[in-house]
């Protein structure tokens, strides 16, 4: 028989409609469409960073480096290669109103510019004057412009005075748009903007301060950006420079979107695997329908290679329509709705059909439906010619041949893979695939324990037979409980899963961290201010413990003469900048897990102590050497001891600590924490920062509102993916109850027989929506729980609790969702009269 | 004389189609009258079965009224219909119409539970060990053959006593042996709790083993007699 013939017999049992694949196009559209939609906004946020890298960065390239300015080398070099340079300091500070209270005090990011700000883009200042016009200030005061979320938080009015440092502002307007803001990335402060040279007399700038420098440099047109980084790097060797030009004007930004993308297109690929249930389901009921006519087509000499291929064929081309569509829907819905994405987005998109995004999302359609219709495919060659006889698909083998069970594992290696090359991430792919995967199973087992239970109990409930037939329907295979626990109980878990986790990470942050985070950093302490910062401190009954220790900042650049990065790949640790301290002695708190501290007089060469569990993530060991680069200087230091440092608690953790000889003649400030109570924390604050005007306070519990703010926003976008999930869950479940219909009916007409009222019927059919909602939510909520707390004991390494609001939302959704299915198909068959159905089926 | 149990005054029936509307019974006049048994008789589409119906309030007369132990079922409401069949009426279909996510035993104990007995397993044991089933009680239908199942079947409609027995055509699904033990069964289960009986049937035998029966041809009644033999 040929796939010609197939083909034709194809077309002719296409001929019905597509009207019995209502729910299995929806469900392949709807995954399809989520991913692409997905991934098309992605992408236009890729498109936009890349389109607007310049702007985004304030200039063509930009040379950053850690609290130091250029020196006269490599400023020539600058104003040779750019037509304009612009020299900008990023620092925090505390902007202070006093008026004739106590005055207000707000953490702020300072941006400090030259004249040529911006290079590229412009500042929009309300009201609307030009920035060069709000810098040069008032009354003989020199201007600033400020968010105007600092501007509220500080009772400010445009006009008003404010401190920085020693130095007095004048607020001229607020920053309504900050073309390079995105390219900044993070902060913990509202940006202030001012001159640099106005922050001469506010002694801010003291040396050790921690400061950065950019300077944005403005090429001649078609300059070669990669020969100029080059170039640069070159010319700036050994100094800790950080280059970053237009071609991705915004890394953390472009990185960040990247992994939040490739994560929520694994999400979207939960909600393709719920779409995938029911596109199995919808196949195993439309050849239950076909096996006559399978039946038929074997007694008229069909053989088994003909069915499958006239069957794989209607199936392939029904899979075509829904990809389209999806593809379709996800590539339209972003340019439709680009105006209300961009007013919510940070960063700049550029919305259009994108190619690539439809591709992946077509390829995991075509690779789901595949995955979820070879087995219901495989089993119409178990159908025989006397099936017309007598039902034979019941007696047909638990597992199809050998070749469809290989070529089911090599589609789902293939859709691992799919997912593994596009999201870039391997290790993210295959613990959110694990995930599922045992979700699923975890699922199709409970679904099992469901049915038997059900089985169990509805022997142990006679004499309230509302309850029984309700137990008695869940317990029959044949009523659907396992696709409705599998389909809805995917995108629950996902669902309990992401309100687990974000509520632990939430509670861990703002819940528990505030009782044993420290009330205060201050940050920029001079050396000579330290003696009366601690007097002050330790005179107060408030304060419990006070920490502090030298601060610098620098890059490790080389492992054993090697590029860092060559060595320890992309670990966080090598992301610009960390923190360094230098010390005669372990902290008190910390344990030293192999190796030994240097002595207290020792001045022999650089000896670094560094944290264990970051070295043995970046693979370091004891005797390897580190090249950091502090203050433009590199230092080479032996890796003589390992300890333990506990992030967890917000307080003083430093990756490396170096002997004192080697770091004590270099420029630097002091960190200090400051354990207080609550009540103590604001007069603490007014006596140091009135004292010391240079200090930067940076309150513990306002990071920790920001942070908790950002968390927020992940988790809502990652339940957004979820909540796709669980809308397909719902569609198979409509599926579900839809394809129940016809069951439903007989049941009611044979319960009207016997004597049962429609009340009756009714309650039991709800009970019964009830029951499996109830058995799915809780199914969910054990899976998400055991996700969660997964995720918080071996990803983010804290204590997990059960989040229970969230808990009871999970099975409350279940119940609800069930109950709205299974109802709107259960109230039809009740107005039916039961002789007709009763005729009808003899 | 005997009181009538069922009483059909002036009966029609009609039913919308997809053809339009078609009329199934005209002005059908009947009585039944207790311990009797009624045997329905007549070719396919002569309305045998929707004649059963009526008596059994699962089709609403559209003409006249259907009265069954003095109770006016035209009158009733679906509900109030079914709490009649409950207590009153068992009915036994052709293809059985066992619900199929029950076992025996359930089966045949829902209509006792519906009544409200707080006995009803063990009346519904009783009962499939009267039909000799016993050792099937936990069997699902589908693990039952068409002979076993019409005998829940039976079980299922005698367990509650209902004064009246309706079964449309209790053999047509079965072989001739199994249809002989059916009929052997379903009349001394009547006889057993002193039921009225109407059948629906196509087969002589079943026919002659009626009191009285009834030929319908055309929806009409063509003949009533307590003698006649069924052709």
């Amino acid at each position: 028989m040929s796939l010609r013939l197939a083909a034709r017999l194809a077309r002719r049992e296409l001929r019905g409609g597509l009207r019995s694949f209502r729910v299995f196009l929806a469900c392949l559209t709807l995954g399809v469409a989520a991913i692409a939609a997905v991934g098309s906004v992605r992408q236009a946020i890729q498109a936009g960073l890349t389109h607007e890298g310049a702007a985004l960065l304030g200039g063509d390239a930009q040379i950053e480096l850690t609290y130091r300015f250029a020196d006269a080398n490599e400023r020539a070099w600058m104003t040779q290669t750019a037509t304009r340079v612009s020299e900008i300091v990023d620092f925090r500070s505390m902007a202070v109103v006093r008026g004739d209270d106590d005055p207000h005090r707000g953490l702020t990011q300072v941006k400090a510019v030259d004249g040529n700000y911006p290079l590229v883009g412009s500042v929009l200042l309300s009201p609307d004057i030009p920035l060069t016009r709000a810098l040069d200030g008032a009354n003989g005061l020199p201007g600033a412009v400020m968010d105007p979320v600092l501007i509220e938080r500080l009772g400010l009015s445009i006009g008003d005075l404010f401190a920085l440092g020693t130095q007095n502002f004048v607020l001229m307007a607020a920053l309504t748009e900050e073309p390079d803001a995105a390219g900044d990335g993070f902060t913990l402060g509202p940006r202030t903007l001012l001159r640099s040279r106005d922050l001469h007399a506010s002694g801010l700038l003291q040396p050790g301060t921690l400061f950065s420098t950019k300077y944005r440099l403005d090429l001649p047109p078609g300059a070669d950006l990669a020969g100029i980084s080059e170039q640069a790097a070159q010319v700036l060797e050994g100094s800790g420079q950080r280059w970053t030009d237009a071609r991705n004007g915004a890394p953390g930004i472009a990185e960040f979107v990247a992994r939040l993308g490739a994560f929520l297109v694994l999400v979207g690929l939960s909600g393709l695997t719920v779409g995938g249930i029911g596109v199995s389901a919808a196949v195993r009921a439309y050849l239950a329908r076909k096996t006559e006519t399978i039946a038929t087509l074997r007694t008229l000499g069909a053989d088994r290679a003909t069915i499958f291929q006239t069957y794989l064929i209607q199936i392939g081309i029904l899979s075509a329509i829904g990809i389209a569509a999806g593809t379709l829907l996800g590539g339209l819905v972003p340019v439709l709705l680009a105006p209300a994405i961009e007013s919510r987005l940070p960063v700049p998109a550029v919305f259009s059909i994108y190619p690539q995004p439809l591709f992946e999302a077509a390829l995991y359609g075509l690779l789901t439906a595949l995955l979820f219709t070879l087995w219901p495919l495989a089993r119409t060659e178990d159908v025989r010619a006397a099936t017309l006889f007598r039902d034979a698909l019941s007696s047909a083998r638990a597992l199809p041949r050998p070749a469809f069970q290989i070529a089911t594992g090599g589609v789902l290696s293939a859709l691992i893979a799919t997912a593994a090359w596009f999201s870039g991430s391997v290790w993210l792919t295959l613990w959110t695939s694990g995930g599922f995967v045992a979700a699923l199973i975890l699922l199709a087992l409970s679904a099992y324990a469901i049915r038997r239970l059900a089985r169990w109990a509805s022997a142990r409930t006679r004499g309230r037979p509302s309850l029984r037939w309700a137990l008695a329907a869940i317990s029959d295979p044949r009523e659907g409980a396992a696709s409705v626990v599998l389909s809805l109980g995917l995108g629950l878990s996902v669902l309990a899963a992401v309100g687990q986790i974000d509520g632990t990470l939430r509670n861990a942050i703002s819940g528990n961290l505030p009782d044993v985070a420290p009330s205060y950093f201050f940050v920029d302490i001079q050396k000579d201010q330290m003696s009366g910062f601690t007097s002050r401190l330790e005179n107060d009954p408030g304060v419990s413990r006070i920490e502090s220790a030298p601060m610098l900042r620098g890059i490790i650049s080389r492992i054993n003469g090697q590029p860092a990065r060559q060595v320890a790949g992309d670990h966080w640790v090598l992301e610009g900048d960390r923190g360094v301290t230098y010390s005669d002695h372990p902290p008190q708190n910390a344990r030293i897990t192999d190796g030994i501290w240097w002595d207290k007089e020792y001045s022999g060469p650089p000896q670094v102590s560094f944290a264990a569990e970051e070295a043995e993530e970046m693979g370091l060991k004891l005797g390897d050497e580190l090249t950091i680069n502090i203050l433009g200087r590199d230092i080479t230091a032996t890796l003589t001891s390992l300890r333990e440092v506990d992030f967890s608690n917000a307080g003083m953790g430093f990756i490396m600590s170096i002997n004192p000889s080697a770091l004590a003649g270099a420029p630097h400030s002091f960190i200090a924490t400051v354990y207080a109570d609550e009540q103590s924390e604001a007069a603490i604050l007014r006596d140091l920062a009135d004292q010391y005007p240079n200090i930067t306070a940076i309150r513990v519990r306002d990071a920790i509102d920001r942070v908790s703010g950002l968390l927020a926003g992940l988790a809502s976008a990652t339940t957004y993916g979820a909540g796709v999930s669980l809308l397909t869950g719902f569609l198979v479940l409509i599926g579900a109850a839809a394809a129940g219909e016809p069951a439903r009916r007989y049941e009611d007409a044979i319960l009207k027989t016997i004597g049962a009222d429609r009340r009756r019927i009714l309650f039991s059919f709800a009970l019964r929506s009830a029951l499996l909602g109830i058995a799915a939510g809780c199914v969910a909520l054990f899976s998400g729980i055991l996700g969660g707390w997964a995720v918080a004991t071996y990803i983010f390494d804290t204590g997990f609790t059960v989040i229970w609001p969230s808990a009871l939302g999970i099975v409350a959704t279940g119940l609800a969702v069930t109950m709205v299915a299974g109802l709107l198909f259960a109230l039809r068959p009740l107005s039916v009269s039961p002789a007709r159905i009763l005729r009808a089926s003899d | 004389m005997t009181a009538p149990v069922l009483t059909l005054q002036n009966a029609a029936l009609s039913l919308d189609g997809n053809a339009g509307l078609v009329e199934i019974l005209h002005n059908i006049n009947l009585s039944v009258n207790r311990g009797e048994t009624l045997g329905l008789v007549g070719p396919s589409g002569s309305g045998k079965s929707s004649l059963l119906m009526l008596m059994g309030g699962l089709e609403q007369a559209t003409a006249g009224r259907v009265t069954a132990l003095d109770q006016d079922l035209t009158a009733m409401d679906e509900d109030a219909l079914a709490r009649f069949r409950r207590d009153s009426m068992g009915v036994v279909f052709q293809n059985f119409h066992l619900i199929p996510t029950m076992t025996a035993l359930e089966n045949v104990a829902t209509p006792l539970e519906l009544a409200g007995h707080r006995d009803a397993f063990d009346r519904a044991t009783a009962e499939l060990d009267a039909v000799g089933l016993s050792h099937r009680r936990d069997h699902y239908p589908t693990q039952l053959s068409g002979g076993e199942q019409q005998r829940v079947a039976l079980a299922r409609a005698s367990a509650p006593r209902p004064q009246i027995l309706l079964a449309d055509e209790p053999t047509g699904n079965l072989d001739e042996a199994n249809g002989a033990a059916i009929v052997d069964l379903l009349f001394r289960l009547r006889d057993r709790h002193g039921a009225t009986l109407v059948l629906v049937t196509h087969s002589h035998a079943l026919a002659r083993k009626c009191d009285r029966v009834v030929r319908l041809r055309n929806g009409h009644i063509a003949a009533d007699d307590t003698q006649e033999a069924a052709e």
